[in-house]
């Protein structure tokens, strides 16, 4: 009669050890030494042949960072990080710059291969039935390919490495580079704006809906390697673009760390979509090792009637920090959020976003789902705030956690601020552990206790899961179900 | 069949099944009246492997081979089907991704091929259909917003798509309406066979107007007091239970 006890256990074993993306990729690479200094930073410029006005920005950035301290606010607890003990450059020797895929390193595309992006496969099957998806593929520190570009450009899409945009379109880059992340934003910002290895560059012009989904994936191979990748989106005037990353790692007894830079800009009616499904490698089922995922994510919506919207899929990660957010500085600009976040093991997610309204009548919506499992640690933190400028300004919270067993956590910490009288904000939570009942009617009816907490969970999300592209919303219920089972894969 | 001998089972320290005793045969409609708190919610839920009671002594046995061992699910499979007093809500899981799911899961316990989606939607139809189920009903999540009765044909409409070998009804009439009632029967009733044996477990004489018995059971304080047929059902509704409990209740 202690099936449910015994399936609570099992899944605290099995889950995080289950890590599939746990393997190496045993590829040459080429580091900067260990440590932070600023000729480690003028390293990281000169090696992707960086103009002058970037080195200095990232110098800049850097002597910032040294005044800085760590944010200490959220709900998490990791032993100090050494910063002087970590590589802040890794490339993989084969591949100096992004190339045709020809020319790219065999074994690079194997682990891609196995990570379910088959990146060749995806331009030869081109243009046949199946809906494309351009991949920009980042390993360690740099983009080693990305598909689909000429297809892109006749559109007029610039879908590139951040470090070649900076090469091909200084313009834009530096127009809009930390203009949504300022330099000074906080510890970890600053510390990737002075280190960012590379990340994907994304640019709509006016009046183009982007012919197919645009996807990054992020894959963390060396050793003490911190990850700092920089993405930029800018969507001109009425445009639209849909953007996903996925993000894994091999499994390794040290934490590392992965402090990224999203900074996403729509102007005048134009739209963006950006997803993610982040699975970094969680620790294993003691809690040792894992990723540190300490990310800012920003949108800006510059524009009148522009929108933004955030949807996430976080099961994996040791700690998480990541707080996708919105300035809804456009009149009727809107913004969104919808999360799923799965913790087990010991992992320890302190997630949510912010809601800036500053101008008249911006809209936001905000979903969250929290699901906690194992001993983990599940915190929602969400700021909705209203300028007093922002006439009619609106907001509906929605965050619901989920228990599994009763060694987890659950918190919902919700900040509101208006300023204006005429706003109208909402809020809705709930906390709620799957009921003995739920989990006895389903298993009557046939499902064993996995299958029947896998059901409920995934009605749980459901709300979630449909905002996210079709393929990638299979892919994430699958994720979510391994995460919490195990049994799967 | 269905054969309870001698069952025990506590909930914690105190005691709700007292040695009971029970046989229903295939065909056979067995019904078990009794008051409020006498265990009959209990003996369903001991009958199909519910957590959180503790069976002393005593065995339950499916065709021959005790199932107290076996897990809900495996019981399922097995074809014990228990129609919920209250039917649970399960938010965000569409009527017809569960059911999917439930008939897939216990062929694929007993080692048959998973149905279909087109073979599946046919056979869906048709018993919705018999129960004047709305398919745009089962596009909405599992009893969330229905009503008591639309719960409770909902519960039956997953019987008939299990085709369970032994059906356990709890207080089914409970929070239903005449009419509701009617349908609920009948579809109970289209679902006797020889080869499928039923436990009623009710308060009242009424269902039995519409689920008519083979047998009919008196369980009172733990155990089956008296056994007859369809007239003990009468006999109960004029005098009621005081005769069982004395007066201790």
């Amino acid at each position: 009669m202690a099936a449910r006890q015994e399936t609570v256990a099992r899944v605290e074993e099995i889950d995080v050890d289950a890590y599939k993306y746990g393997f190496t990729t045993d590829i040459e690479s080429e580091k900067a030494p260990k440590g932070l200094s600023e000729d480690i930073v003028r390293f990281i410029s000169a090696k992707k042949n960086e103009p002058e006005w970037l080195t200095e920005w990232r110098l800049e950035a850097y002597r910032r960072w040294l005044t800085m301290e760590e944010p200490k606010w959220a709900r998490v607890d990791y032993p100090p990080i050494d910063y002087q003990d970590l590589y802040y450059y890794s490339a993989p020797k084969s591949t100096p710059g992004p190339k045709s895929l020809d020319e790219v390193d065999p074994e690079l595309l194997r682990t891609y291969e196995k990570l379910g992006i088959p990146l060749r496969e995806q331009e030869a099957l081109a243009g046949v039935e199946q809906r494309k998806v351009a991949v920009d593929a980042v390993f360690d520190s740099v983009s080693v390919a990305t598909t689909f570009r000429e297809e892109l450009s006749k559109a007029g899409v610039i879908f590139c490495p951040i470090s070649e945009a900076v090469r091909e379109h200084p313009e834009l880059v530096r127009k809009y580079l930390g203009s949504v992340v300022p330099v000074t934003d906080n510890f970890y910002a600053t510390l990737n704006s002075a280190v960012f290895s590379d990340g994907s560059f994304v640019y709509i012009p006016p009046g183009v809906r982007c012919p197919m989904e645009l996807s990054t994936y992020f894959r963390i191979n060396e050793k003490n390697t911190g990850q700092f990748e920089r993405t930029l989106i800018i969507a001109d005037a009425d445009s639209y673009v849909s953007y996903l990353e996925g993000c894994t790692a091999p499994k390794r007894d040290e934490n590392q760390l992965h402090a990224a830079v999203v900074e996403l800009v729509a102007l005048d009616d134009a739209e963006i979509k950006y997803s993610t499904v982040q699975n970094w490698y969680p620790g294993d089922s003691e809690g040792k090792g894992g990723i540190y995922n300490f990310v800012t994510k920003r949108g800006d919506c510059r524009g009148k009637n522009s929108h933004i919207s955030w949807t996430q899929v976080e099961t994996g990660s040791a700690v998480t920090w990541k707080y996708p957010s919105c300035i809804l500085r456009g009149d009727n600009s809107q913004g969104e959020f919808y999360s799923i976040a799965v913790s087990n093991g010991y992992q320890q997610v302190d997630s949510g976003t912010k809601m800036i309204h500053l101008g008249k009548n911006t809209k936001s919506r905000i979903i969250s789902k929290g699901i906690s499992a194992g001993n983990s640690q599940n915190t929602y933190r969400g700021q909705v705030s209203a300028h007093r400028k922002a006439e009619g300004a609106r907001n509906f919270t929605n965050c619901d956690s989920l228990l599994i067993g009763d060694k987890c956590g659950a918190h919902t910490v919700p900040y509101l601020e208006s300023k204006n009288a005429s706003a109208v904000f909402e809020h809705e939570a709930t906390t709620s552990k799957i009921s003995e009942d739920q989990l006895f009617y389903c298993m009557q009816r046939g499902l064993s206790e996995e299958e029947a907490t896998a059901l409920i969970v995934n009605g749980f999300v459901r709300d979630v899961l449909q905002k996210l592209p079709m393929e990638f919303a299979v892919e994430a219920q699958k994720l979510i179900a391994v995460s919490l089972e195990g049994s799967v894969g | 069949m269905i054969e309870i001998k001698n069952l025990h089972v506590s909930i914690g320290e105190r005691k709700i099944l007292d040695g009971l005793n029970l046989t229903v045969k295939d065909g056979e409609v067995a019904a078990i009246m009794g008051p409020n708190g006498t265990g009959k919610s209990t003996l369903s839920y001991v009958i199909s492997g519910r957590e959180g009671y503790d069976v002393t002594e005593g065995e339950v046995l499916l065709d021959g081979e005790n199932i107290l061992g076996l897990e809900p699910h495996e019981r399922a499979a097995k074809g014990v089907f228990l129609a919920f007093q209250y039917p649970v809500e399960i938010p965000g899981v569409a009527t017809m991704t569960f059911l999917k799911a439930a008939v897939n899961a216990q062929r694929r316990s007993r080692g048959e091929e998973e149905l279909q989606t087109p073979d599946f939607m046919k056979m869906v139809r048709e018993a919705s259909t018999k129960l004047g189920i709305n398919m745009d009903m089962l596009k909405r999540a599992l009893n969330v917003g229905f009503s008591g009765g639309e719960k409770k044909r909902m519960d039956i409409l997953q019987m008939s798509l299990l085709q369970p070998k032994f059906g356990i009804l709890d207080e089914t009439d409970s929070g239903l309406d005449i009419d509701a009632l009617r349908i609920v029967s009948e579809g109970v009733n289209a679902l006797r066979s020889p080869d499928r044996g039923f436990l009623v477990i009710t308060h009242y004489q009424r269902l039995l107007d519409y689920i008519k018995p083979d047998t009919v059971h008196v369980m009172a304080k733990g155990k089956i007091q008296k056994t007859g047929g369809p007239e003990l059902a009468l006999e109960l509704e004029k005098s009621g239970y005081r005769d069982y409990v004395g007066e201790a209740a």
